[in-house]
């Protein structure tokens, strides 16, 4: 059987089509964002717990963090002995 | 189910979109329910790479039609008993627990997942950037007492990174607020452009500082687009930049 490629090992090349600068007074390099950007733009790249559904472990983060909006990308569903883990929520 | 979940906030949840469609590597157990011998296990694990038929299970949140999707690979790690440590990568949208019993029934006395953690969700993986829910009360508590900006930036990354497997295409700083009102990139306001674009690939479209201004889909190629003096390169599909950050420099 031959290897597949992961979309994650593509190699790509950056191709300058043509030169300019840009105005350091308009926005930031993402990681130089003051707050409060830093929130309103960011991820957390989080290691869910078993036990919470993943909806319930974003809206804890949302309530936590304060914000208005919270999402997560692609649901992890929930394991079977989630009745036995119980809530591992910090408070 | 535990491992890598990202978690968007506020604007960056635009980004999601693209994190949904991203490939997933999970490790987990897989148990069997009879005796197998690991020549048939290894024999199974690689007729289940490539293209598979899945139909999703019945608590599913989508239509249950079968669908076809792309086992990248599949490795038996570790063969205990009937206890199976395995490795997979996949396309988004892949069930694997219903993976794990579809190899059940091939292997004729059935199987069903017993653990299972992700380690990859598109470009996140388990690096030094992952946290834990207590790091998230931890951190954010010590930047409310110090104020001290690097406690939210040791668990809060750039929502640019979300989009780090996307093709990317970067924009002089006249051509943002026109694309922040969601007009078309058009080949002028281009400066920078990564290999490997086709027509119709979903690009990302970034400033010259980094910041992500759009997700769109590419009208041309990489090569297409480098010769182009004119026209509609990119269609835009989903603004992420607020309107007003760049000066509005078109009419």
């Amino acid at each position: 059987m031959q290897e597949i490629r992961t979309p994650w090992s593509i190699k790509r090349e950056l191709l300058t089509k043509s030169e300019d600068e840009t105005d350091p007074n308009y926005g930031y390099r993402p990681e130089e964002r003051p707050y409060p950007d830093i929130i309103r733009f960011g991820i957390i790249n989080l290691d869910k717990p078993p036990g919470p559904s993943s909806h319930e472990v974003t809206a804890w983060v949302k309530r936590v963090l304060g914000v208005e909006h919270a999402g997560h990308g692609g649901t992890l569903e929930l394991s079977a002995q989630r009745g036995l883990v119980g809530k591992d929520i910090p408070k | 189910m535990t491992g890598v979940l990202p978690v968007a906030l506020e604007e960056a949840t635009k980004v999601i979109q693209a994190l949904l469609r991203a490939g997933k590597e999970y490790v987990g157990v897989m148990k069997l329910h009879g005796d197998v011998s690991e020549e048939r296990i290894k024999e199974v694990f690689s007729e289940f790479q490539g293209k598979i038929y899945q139909r999703p299970p019945l608590r599913a949140s989508v239509k249950r039609v079968i669908r076809v999707r792309t086992i990248y690979y599949l490795d038996a790690l570790e063969i205990e008993g009937r206890n199976i440590l395995f490795r997979v990568g996949c396309e988004a949208g892949t069930y694997i627990r219903k993976l794990i019993y579809d190899m059940g029934r091939v292997f004729g006395c059935g199987a069903h997942m017993h653990e299972l953690r992700r380690i990859r969700a598109g470009p996140f993986t388990e690096d030094e950037s992952i946290v834990t829910l207590h790091d998230v009360l931890y951190l954010y508590n010590r930047w409310r007492e110090t104020g001290d900006i690097r406690m939210l930036r040791k668990f809060i990354l750039p929502m640019e990174r979300a989009l780090d497997l996307m093709p990317k295409i970067f924009i002089r700083d006249s051509a943002v607020d026109a694309i922040c009102h969601g007009a078309h990139l058009t080949a002028p306001g281009i400066t920078h452009i990564e290999s490997g674009i086709n027509p119709k690939d979903l690009v990302a479209i970034f400033t010259l500082k980094g910041e992500a201004v759009a997700l769109g889909t590419a009208l041309a190629s990489t090569e297409e687009i480098l010769k182009a003096t004119h026209g509609i390169m990119v269609k835009t599909e989903r603004v992420l930049m607020p309107r007003g950050t760049y000066p509005k420099l078109w009419k």
